[in-house]
């Protein structure tokens, strides 16, 4: 069981949290103005490294998501640390 | 030197000390440039190249490995073979793949061991059946053997289960194919590579791409460990590494690449004599030739390339082992593994010519590709040899993600593998 550091709640075991994609992947602005390349960008295409990642994760029994730095080979995760509504 | 394999060639090799074998695929050094070059030499990238040669006569093909053919997950799967899809498009490839696995020994001359022993999802509660009627109706629309089974039926195929007045997952029915079965996935990668090499396919292992030629906007070819090879046409089939090598080709994939484990036990006698999967316990086990049974299950949730599993889904899988089997509950577990699989948003494969005019692409199958390979080497080397789709293909193409025409078989059919 690998554990997950929630910044909220300190170190709880992996099942608790779910994947939330990649870090800095915001939302088109302009609604019809986004063409359907960009949406699908948004929507569906991921980074998905080898290696040093920045992602979204959700620690659903305190509901709260957060940003955390892992690797992808090793899975090594540093502590999570929390959005501040202007994530890079 | 003997070639083919017979009973005659066996005999006759038994009474001169098996020394007159040839090899069963040639490792030569890479030439500097072919007509086509395959990245990958999974079941996908050799049946690629074997079927280049069978069906278009283009045999100057390379197929580069940065391993051993066969050692990613082709060589880690649980080789469930079937085409019980929802979807007209999904069911029209994977039963072409199923339809090539059932001539596949004769036409490689080599035994992949198909065993049609018939694929069983059970269902677990009566309101249940009604989803199970619907994808058995759609199954049969589509042309492909389905029965709906009820409660006895079950229990009259598969005696072993669980069906105690307390069972965890009790048994309402289930869904029947008959000519889903098992294969043996060694058999069907060596079996494409010694066909592919005969017919003039350079198979180079320990060989690592690790860019692309582009030139005036095209792939041209591949920067590799072993130097630099030329080609017009590229095609890629490296499963979980499919994001990794577009990155180098200059875009992205709708893909996310997730750890699948499996696990196998002890080998005891005959006891489980079909492919069988208990949604609730989300496992799925079978019986191998040896007598181990291979047990598989769900996903590991955490985005990986380790090609390691972690205990959480583990335990899940063999708590639903002995949920489903409790005389299992004494087996002792020998091995453990996990492939490192590219899973697309709709549970899909992806397959045509990539953002980069001359690389094609073959990948998504993520957890359930292995069933396909005869499918997906006809259809890259199709778009290989003629540059344009094939109708069977068309429907995968990496713009309908674009254009909002999923192939969602994770709701559709609603099995993840
Ligand atoms: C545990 C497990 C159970 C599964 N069970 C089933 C099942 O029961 N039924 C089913 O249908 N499917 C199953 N699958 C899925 C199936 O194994 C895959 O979809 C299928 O094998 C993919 O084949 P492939 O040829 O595309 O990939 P692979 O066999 O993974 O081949 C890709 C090759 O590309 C090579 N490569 C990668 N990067 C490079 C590079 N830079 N240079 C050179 N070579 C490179 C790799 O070394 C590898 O050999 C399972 C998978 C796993 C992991
Ligand atoms: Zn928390």
């Amino acid at each position: 069981m690998q554990i997950f550091t929630c910044p909220f709640c300190g170190p709880r075991p992996e099942t608790e949290f779910h994947f939330g994609g990649d870090l800095g992947n915001a939302r088109p602005e302009g609604f019809r103005a986004v063409s359907d390349d960009e949406w699908s960008r948004y929507l569906y295409h991921r980074r998905n490294e080898k290696g040093a990642v920045r992602e979204v994760w959700m620690h659903m029994t305190c509901g709260e998501l957060f940003a955390m730095e892992r690797d992808s080979v090793t899975m090594e995760a540093a502590p999570g640390h929390a959005l501040h509504g202007d994530a890079p | 030197m003997t070639r083919r394999y017979s009973a005659f060639s066996l005999l006759r090799e038994g009474l001169s000390g098996q020394k007159g074998w040839e090899p069963a695929w040639r490792s030569p050094d890479p030439k500097p440039r072919y007509d086509v070059v395959i990245i990958g030499a999974g079941g996908h990238g050799l049946a690629t190249a074997y079927y280049l040669a069978k069906n278009h006569g283009i045999t100057n093909v390379a197929v580069i490995e940065k391993g051993w053919l066969g050692g990613g997950n082709t060589g880690r799967n649980t080789t469930v073979i079937r085409s019980n899809y929802f979807y007209p498009e999904s069911v029209a490839l994977y039963d072409l793949a199923l339809r090539l696995y059932e001539g596949l020994s004769r036409d490689l001359n080599y035994n992949i061991m198909l065993s049609q022993r018939g694929m069983l999802n059970l269902v677990h509660f009566p309101a249940d059946m009604e989803m199970a009627a619907r994808l058995t109706n759609a199954m049969q629309i589509n042309g492909v053997d389905a029965e709906l089974l009820d409660r006895d039926q079950v229990r009259a195929m598969l005696p072993i289960y669980n069906y105690g007045p307390d069972a965890r997952y009790p048994v309402a029915g289930g869904v029947l194919q008959p000519r889903g079965g098992i294969a043996r996935h060694d058999a069907v990668a060596w079996g494409y590579a010694r066909a592919a090499s005969r017919a003039g396919v350079d198979i180079i292992q320990q060989c690592e791409v690790q860019d692309f030629i582009i030139e005036g906007g095209r792939c041209r070819g591949l920067h590799t460990t072993k130097g630099e090879i030329r080609a017009d046409r590229v095609g890629m089939a490296v499963a979980g590494h499919s994001s990794v090598m577009a990155a180098k080709a200059g875009f992205s994939l709708p893909l996310i690449s997730y750890a699948l484990q499996a696990c196998v036990s002890e080998p005891v006698k005959p006891i489980l004599d079909c492919t069988v999967i208990a949604p609730g316990a989300a496992t799925y086990a079978s019986q191998s030739d040896k007598g181990e049974l291979v047990v598989g299950g769900a996903l590991d949730r955490v985005p990986s390339y380790g090609q390691r599993g972690n205990l959480p889904v583990l335990q899940g899988v063999v708590a639903g082992l002995i949920e489903m089997f409790p005389i299992f509950r004494q087996l002792k577990l020998m091995r453990q593994w996990a492939g490192i699989v590219d899973v697309a948003p709709d549970s899909s494969p992806i397959i045509g010519e990539s953002p980069l005019p001359g690389l094609f692409l073959n990948c998504g199958w993520g957890t359930g590709g292995f069933k396909a390979i005869p499918a997906g080497g006809t259809l890259l080397a199709h778009l290989l040899a003629t540059g344009q789709h094939h109708d069977i293909s068309r429907p995968f193409d990496l713009d309908r993600f674009a254009n909002g025409r999923l192939i969602d078989e994770a709701a559709g059919s609603g099995i993840a593998h």
